[in-house]
């Protein structure tokens, strides 16, 4: 087995790992699952039977299942134990935010809780301030918020207006300012504001309690979906907020709210896994139970197909979630080793360290859950549209995923632009590997090579897909220069081809992984391997082409284009019969179960 | 008081059986398997008696006759709050061979109340509780829906037909509990789940207990027949089937 290697973010661009490097969610161990089973039970006694309660708005029962859950424990799996939680693994973290993905509104109000509303004072706080809030915040004893956006600063947070003064006597600032979108708003009792400083550029983040003098919470938001969380707008009136409640150093607001976007992200990848779970067994369990024609409509291939594609694409994602959670949970490892580390700091450094896979996981996992959500419906047929049915819920609950926590526009882009600016910094060479690529053009072959093993095949398709991106890349920005971030329609082919490859590489190892603990089963999961990558490599080919035809004239892109087409140049696969033994396992099964 | 709990190791309930090796065993492959529904039970009331305020109950142990695999279920019983428990390493075969065992683990400690789910969701055969108490010449009662535990006095009530009846039990006895005792089982929380990891359990090699029963296989119910459409106005065809294929009249 090859020692343990540790890949720095979007390194999978150039580097491979052998599969015994990864984890795979096969790999919990019985704690781990205890905590999920826990959560799942939480989930389907105090959460599922008060859904429709929960949407009419109702923040009381909403405040009330949330302390429930703190007293459960669940809101201090990821605060340390020396600040009242239960220092749980990272993987352990997002397991946890996964099975809590299934409780729609109420995961929403949760994760903003224990993420955004609980974790900046927990990352940057001084041991005072976390004393003071963060153990009660992972107790549920008090319920936070996390307030950055305004009217006018959405994605271009740091133009916020909102604005803090250090009064004459030197002990408060005093805020003033609008925030909009706040989740769990109605009820918080603590909130992390941003706000400038005597109009300084860069944003400062404080602690404010509601309750301070000033602070005017607005009536919740109508929204399209997760009506049961509470969203409003707050206003600040010159609230007096004591100097100690400064978090972090001043200016340093802007970087807690990306790193704090980050961890978001990531959990958000987390969150979708569970939600598209519940919403597969919904789907095959009508499938299974409904008939037309005299038969159930699980034997129409149609149908199948659905079912397939909503498994390949949820357990693909899955496998890249626990793949950089792991990586994660290492790096908070090594930089616990280091001397004078925050064990705070240390592990917001280590989740933001991953950024280029956080951006991924935040896009694929959103839209995997939105396409899901979608063929969810689609498979209730007419009760999908019924509002008695939980996939009506889900389908509305799913879409603000492609929204939230940075919207997937803003996070395509930062997908090619951070993978950039690692390489330029020195994290690995893209741009030399590109150019290398580049002139050998004429000379690129497929490098298919008789009597390959089913494993060293897909590894070497992964690799050309790498060849095809680090082409596109080298083209455009041989072309556009600085200004390629401003051609957003080829940052986003790029942007898919990176998120499709490194999904398509987590799950090809994982799925070596896992074969020998797989038996006869094995095979439906290299069925799911066999599909995923096939068109992983067909639409990275199309991407390319955008990508390349978008930044070069047609004449001088054809022999690029050739090259594109060599790399992506596959086996053929019957991919209806691998979709339908993928439906069959499902079909048995009557639930998700992979 | 202590109490001991007599827990099983059963399929999840919404698990699809399948049958291996010529329909003569369970197919356990992807099966998750969680503390049968009347134990849990019974493990929830009886740390609703040891939870209350100057509480009877000093002790609750939880008791197992099962492989190591099934260790993952005793610990779920630890986190949930049973303060220890004891496992007997054998597969299990038969309701007289797991009664004998458990009446091992009983002899061996001192608890005065015994309490067994009234049967398993896997096989429902519904013996043990009252094989456990002649094995250990222990008074039984049966079909219990409430227990509670004042004054040194034990407090039962039992559902019988068309009412309910109430008695008092002197200890030791064995209660065979049916569901009603507790309201929901009980949802682990994570401070017991990190408290399970240091919680003993106690493994003792089997008596070596016979069976009294020999597993010839496993036979599932047959596939429900397709269904056939009549036309509305051909009563007759209906009456005709329903006479001679269905032979419901």
């Amino acid at each position: 087995m090859e020692k343990k290697r540790y890949l720095k973010s979007g390194e999978f661009l150039v580097e491979e790992i052998d599969a015994q490097n990864v984890f795979v969610p096969e790999e919990y161990d019985e704690e781990q699952q205890m905590i999920a089973q826990t959560c799942q039970d939480f989930l389907e006694t105090e959460v599922h039977p008060r859904l429709d309660d929960l949407d009419k708005g109702d923040r009381e029962l909403m405040k009330e299942i949330l302390k429930k859950s703190g007293e459960l424990g669940l809101m201090g799996i990821s605060i340390p134990e020396e600040y009242g939680g239960f220092g749980q693994s990272f993987v352990t973290q997002m397991l946890a935010a996964e099975t809590i993905g299934a409780g729609y509104s109420f995961s929403v109000a949760f994760m903003a809780h224990c993420g955004i509303g609980t974790l900046p004072i927990m990352y940057y706080g001084t041991e005072e301030q976390r004393q003071k809030y963060v153990t009660k915040l992972a107790t549920g004893e008090l319920l936070g918020a996390y307030c950055l956006t305004e009217p006018g600063a959405g994605s271009d947070a740091n133009s916020g207006k909102s604005s803090a003064t250090l009064s004459e006597d030197g002990k408060h600032y005093i805020l003033n300012g609008q925030k909009m979108w706040i989740t769990n708003a109605g009820f918080c009792d603590t909130q992390v504001v941003f706000a400038k400083i005597d109009n300084d550029r860069i944003l400062s983040a404080f602690i404010v309690d509601s309750d301070m003098p000033g602070v005017v919470i607005g009536p919740d938001e109508h929204k399209m979906g997760i009506k049961g969380s509470s969203t409003a707008q707050i206003y600040y009136n010159d609230v007096k907020v004591p100097i100690e409640n400064l978090l972090g150093q001043r200016g340093e607001g802007f970087r807690i709210a990306l790193s704090i976007l980050h961890m978001g992200r990531m959990k958000l990848g987390a969150n979708v896994i569970g939600a598209a779970k519940m919403a597969i067994t919904d789907s095959v369990r009508y499938a299974n139970e409904r008939k037309q024609f005299c038969v159930h409509i699980a034997t129409f291939g149609a149908i199948q197909h659905k079912l397939a594609e909503m498994v390949i694409r949820t357990f693909a994602h899955e496998s890249a979630i626990y793949r950089v959670s792991k990586d994660i949970d290492d790096l908070m490892e090594r930089f616990k080793g280091t001397e004078g580390c925050d064990i705070g700091r240390g592990a917001i450094d280590a989740i933001s360290h991953y950024a280029v896979e956080d951006a991924i996981l935040k896009v694929y996992g959103s839209e995997m859950l939105d396409y899901v959500a979608d063929e969810a419906v689609q498979i209730h047929g007419g009760m999908g549209y019924s509002a008695e049915m939980n996939v009506e819920r889900g389908y509305r609950d799913s879409r603000i995923n492609r929204i939230f926590e940075g919207t997937n526009e803003i996070n395509r882009l930062l997908v090619v632009d951070t993978a950039m600016k690692r390489s330029m910094k020195g994290d690995y060479d893209l741009f030399g590997k590109a150019r290398e690529l580049f002139g050998q053009l004429e000379s690129l072959g497929d490098d298919s090579r008789d009597g390959e093993t089913y494993f060293q095949e897909k590894t070497r398709v992964i690799k050309n897909i790498k060849k095809v991106i680090l082409l596109a890349m080298h083209v455009a920005s041989d072309t556009f220069g600085r200004k390629l971030v401003r051609e957003q329609e080829v940052m986003n082919n790029i942007a898919d081809m990176i998120s499709e490859l490194y999904i398509a590489e987590s799950l090809a190892l994982r799925v070596e992984k896992i074969e020998p603990l797989k038996g006869e089963e094995a095979a439906v999961y290299k069925d799911m391997l066999d599909v995923f990558v096939f068109d992983t490599v067909n639409k990275a080919r199309k991407w390319a082409m955008d990508a390349i035809y978008s930044s070069v004239p047609a004449d001088e892109a054809a022999r690029i284009i050739a090259a594109v087409n060599t790399l992506t140049n596959v086996k053929g696969l019957n991919v209806k019969e691998a979709r339908r033994r993928i439906a069959a396992k499902i079909i048995a099964d009557n639930k998700y179960r992979f | 008081m202590n109490i001991l709990v007599c827990i099983s190791n059963v399929p999840d309930t919404t698990t699809k059986v399948k049958f291996a090796d010529d329909n003569k065993k369970l197919d356990i492959a992807g099966i998750q398997w969680v503390i049968n529904p009347w134990d849990e039970l019974s493990l929830t009331r009886a740390l609703e008696l040891k939870d209350v305020a100057s509480s009877e109950v000093a002790k609750v142990s939880v008791a197992h006759v099962g492989p190591a695999t099934s260790e993952p279920t005793i610990r779920k019983a630890l986190a949930i709050g049973a303060d220890d428990a004891y496992r007997v390493n054998t597969e299990a075969t038969d309701a007289m061979q797991v009664a004998a065992e458990l009446a091992e683990v009983v002899k061996s400690g001192s608890f005065d109340i015994i309490l067994c789910g009234i049967e398993s969701s896997d096989y429902n055969g519904a013996n043990v509780g009252g094989m456990l108490a002649e094995f250990l010449d222990y008074t039984s009662v049966s079909g219990i829906s409430a227990l509670n535990v004042s004054g040194g006095e034990i407090n039962v009530t039992r559902e019988i037909d068309g009412g309910k009846e109430q008695l008092v039990v002197k200890a030791p006895f064995v209660g065979i509990v049916q569901k009603g005792i507790a309201k929901e089982p009980r949802i682990a929380a994570m401070r017991g789940i990190m408290l399970a990891r240091k919680k003993p359990i106690q493994v003792s090699e089997p008596k070596q207990a016979e069976s009294a029963t020999a597993l010839l296989g496993f036979e599932a119910p047959p596939p429900r027949a397709a269904c056939k459409f009549i036309d509305a106005d051909n009563p007759k065809q209906l009456i005709s089937l329903l006479q001679n294929e269905a032979k419901v009249i």
